[in-house]
């Protein structure tokens, strides 16, 4: 082990997967010091999963390396094996062994004494508020209570680094809610957190730092608020229009004034100006109203990181995320999501 | 050596979790424990044995109307196959009629007694009785016309010693006129008392199908399923060796396998009659050897195939013509030429074979050593080759 490596609990330099031609992650390098919750935020196929299962030693990378807790992970795969916890995409219990039974089976894979896997079970089942559901096959779950015993199962080795790939994916309000706290007490009590999410909410809200991944590279990592000062500078917001009339000459004009950072039409009649400028609103509608358009409505919204996204990679995030994220998947002035489910 | 206590312990984890997760899958268990039933009752009562030849509709054409053919409808009348009659015959106009009824399939065959049988007898000429057979249905016919000719050689046989003992006048002895009728006595001698049936035959076959289909089946439908579900990612994340979930999961699978193989066998030892007659450590070593011998094969399916479906088409596709090259249904020297040469490199060959020789013909350790020696190179080499592209597969 090497003195850095010890100052930080995973550092990856260059590392690269490509299945067949397409190049999936394209050596990405960071460093993520112990207890720190790390976001991987992208849209869907950006590389996320991907990168998670090569730390996680289930892929082997095409290049580059990576030590996790201190070992390399092609090297020394099944060091990293003994201080890690994993949350995959898929929920990794058997439906036909109680929740307790999938909790022992776990234990015994990992060589923890009986008493031990018994009273950490209990611990933690009762942590994820599954006690009752102890019994009970774990196939007559609903997602949100698979998810609660998928994560207690992953901690019940104790790892130093959890891994936890999309956890909130698919699941009831108050599920999502309550595992975006109990992550939040994980890192507090020094387990380091490696998240993916496709949810700008969740990264701002879980994480200390984020970084932003669009095919396959990591196109920004910062903590939330330098992200967000990337495009504006503390100074900047987000203007909401909804108009009528828009034509593509207007689009040009608008995107040549002073103080206009980026443009995106979420949909058919709205269109979102990130701007750095705060007078620059007037100048819009003028530009508008004199070219023909008519806006019915603004709203004057803070940059969130979807805006971050736009400006760095000319791509609009939610266009991608329409395909996985359910209807009603809408932030507000406020920039809360709200998902109904 | 902790280490390979490790090892096995990790395995016996594994494999008691399949299990569990196998007998708790309602729908699972009952088709584990219909699958030998059918297969043994189907494979039972699909192929003819004597006891199909139980009161066969069969037509008579008298043109004779003399005492040879009224003598011989009598007897054969009177033809038992244990406790039931063979025949049930029925007079007919002539032969048109009769060869009406067979194309309608209302009557298996017919016997045509020709004008004039009992005056050529009489007069010492050669007589002719014609059998009609039914070519649509090849076994029965067979076994008909088998039984049929056998009881008309009989006949004729004693006819023979009539007329000698007539023309000698009385001068000859019994036993010398037996010896001109029959010079040659042909007596037949098996390895086990009796006379063993069809099923003793297919049995080891059935068994051995059973249990290494079970087997195969079982193992890549496991592992493609964890693999679909997400649950090998669990295993694969713990800090084990991947042998030790291979080796789990084969362990879960041969207890499963050997379970329906016992059924079988309990099975045609209770309905049908089937009696082993070799040593039963060399009988379940066989079994376990054939296991052996395929695990390879189920575990590289499992690793190619990345869906549960995937895996199961591949195995049905190269299941269905290995069972019939097996001769686990058919003996293999019934087969063409080419036929029998793939069915030397099919391994579930050497498997029925090697059952064969221990149920049948009591053979020891000694006779089946050559199966012995194919299961365990056919199975070392496959596992050999199969384990190093397992362990590719599941880290890309
Ligand atoms: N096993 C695989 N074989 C081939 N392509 C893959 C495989 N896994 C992922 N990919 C591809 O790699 C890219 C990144 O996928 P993934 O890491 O799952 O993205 P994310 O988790 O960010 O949605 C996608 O284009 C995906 O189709
Ligand atoms: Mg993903």
């Amino acid at each position: 082990m090497t003195s850095e490596a010890q100052e930080f609990e995973m550092r990856v330099e260059a590392l690269t997967k490509r299945f067949g031609d397409l190049e999936a992650v394209k050596g990405i390098s960071f460093e993520v010091p112990r207890g720190e919750i790390f976001g991987f935020l992208g849209p869907n196929g950006a590389g996320k999963s991907t990168t998670i299962k090569m730390l996680c030693t289930l892929l082997k990378p095409s290049g580059g390396r990576a030590l996790v807790a201190g070992y390399d992970i092609v090297d020394e795969a099944s060091q990293v094996r003994r201080n890690i916890g994993l949350v995959a995409e898929k929920i990794i219990l058997y439906d036909r062994l109680t929740a307790e039974e999938n909790l022992y089976f776990y234990g015994r894979m990992n060589h923890l004494p009986e008493a031990e896997i018994k009273a950490r079970s209990a611990f933690w089942l009762d942590r994820m508020g599954m006690t009752q559901w102890k019994d009970k096959l774990a196939g007559t779950f609903s997602t949100g209570m698979k998810q609660r015993v998928n994560i207690a199962r992953a901690l019940l080795t104790s790892p130093r680094i959890m891994f936890l790939d999309e956890p909130t994916l698919g699941l009831d309000p108050q599920t999502t809610r309550a595992i975006r706290q109990f992550i939040k007490e994980l890192a507090e009590q020094g387990v380091t957190v490696i998240l993916t999410t496709h949810q700008m909410v969740e990264a701002e809200m879980l994480c200390d730092r984020i970084s932003i991944m669009d095919h396959g590279s990591i196109v920004a990592l910062d903590t939330e608020a330098n992200l967000k000062n990337l495009i504006s500078d503390g100074k900047g917001a987000v203007l909401d229009l909804a108009l009528e009339g828009l034509t593509d000459g207007m689009r040009q004009d608008l995107g040549a004034l002073r103080g206009v950072m980026g443009l995106a039409e979420p949909e058919a009649g709205r269109l979102r100006i990130t701007t750095n400028r705060p007078g620059v609103l007037s100048e819009v509608m003028r530009l508008v109203e004199g070219a023909g358009g008519t806006i019915s409505s603004v709203n004057t919204l803070e940059a969130n990181l979807e805006d971050v996204f736009l400006h760095l990679t000319g791509n609009e995030m939610r266009v991608e995320f329409a395909q996985s994220a359910p209807s009603g998947h809408r932030r507000g002035a406020a920039g809360r999501t709200s998902r109904v489910r | 050596m902790r280490k390979i206590h490790a090892f096995f312990m990790d395995a016996l984890h594994v494999g008691n979790k399949d299990l569990k997760d196998f007998y708790r899958d309602r729908a699972r268990i009952v088709a584990f424990l219909i699958m030998p039933i059918f297969m043994m009752l189907l494979t039972g009562f699909i192929f003819p044995s004597q006891s199909s030849l139980k009161d066969l509709p069969v037509g008579v054409v008298n043109l004779d109307g003399g005492p040879v053919a009224q003598q011989m409808l009598v007897v054969f009348s009177e033809l038992k196959s244990g406790k039931s009659k063979v025949m049930k015959l029925q007079n007919l106009a002539d032969e048109d009629a009769a060869k009406e009824l067979i194309q309608e399939q209302r009557i298996s065959g017919a016997l045509l007694f020709p004008e004039g049988l009992s005056d050529s007898l009489a007069s010492k000429q050669q007589g002719q009785v014609v059998i009609i057979t039914d070519q649509s249905n090849p076994q029965i016919s067979s076994m008909l016309t088998g039984m049929l000719e056998q009881t008309l050689a009989n006949m004729g046989t004693q006819m023979s010693a009539q007329a000698i003992d007539d023309m000698a006048g009385g001068q000859i002895s019994q036993d010398t006129i037996t010896a001109l009728v029959t010079p040659i006595q042909v007596q037949t001698r098996g390895l086990i008392p009796g006379n063993p049936n069809y099923f003793q035959f297919v049995a080891p076959g059935v068994m051995a199908m059973v249990t290494v289909m079970a087997v195969m089946m079982g193992l890549a439908g496991s592992v493609a399923r964890e693999k679909e579900v997400g649950t090998l990612d669990g295993l694969l994340v713990a800090p084990i060796a991947r042998g030790s979930i291979v080796m789990g999961k084969t362990f879960a699978q041969t207890v499963r396998g050997l379970t329906q193989g016992a059924m079988v066998l309990v099975l045609a030892m209770v309905f049908f009659g089937v009696r082993v007659y070799g040593s039963w450590p060399l009988l379940i070593i066989m079994l376990i050897l054939g296991i052996f011998s395929f695990v390879g094969m189920g575990i590289l399916i499992s690793a190619m195939a990345s869906e549960q479906e995937t895996a199961m088409t591949i195995m049905m596709t190269l299941n269905f013509p290995m069972f019939f090259l097996s001769g686990a249904f058919f003996p293999v020297q019934q087969m063409p030429g080419f036929m029998q040469a793939i069915s030397k490199v099919v391994p579930l060959t050497y498997v029925v074979e090697g059952l064969r020789q221990v149920m049948v013909l009591g053979a020891g350790i000694g006779q089946v050593w050559r199966s012995v020696a194919v299961l365990l190179a056919f199975g070392a080499v496959t596992l050999a080759i199969a384990i190093p592209a397992f362990n590719r597969v599941v880290t890309r």
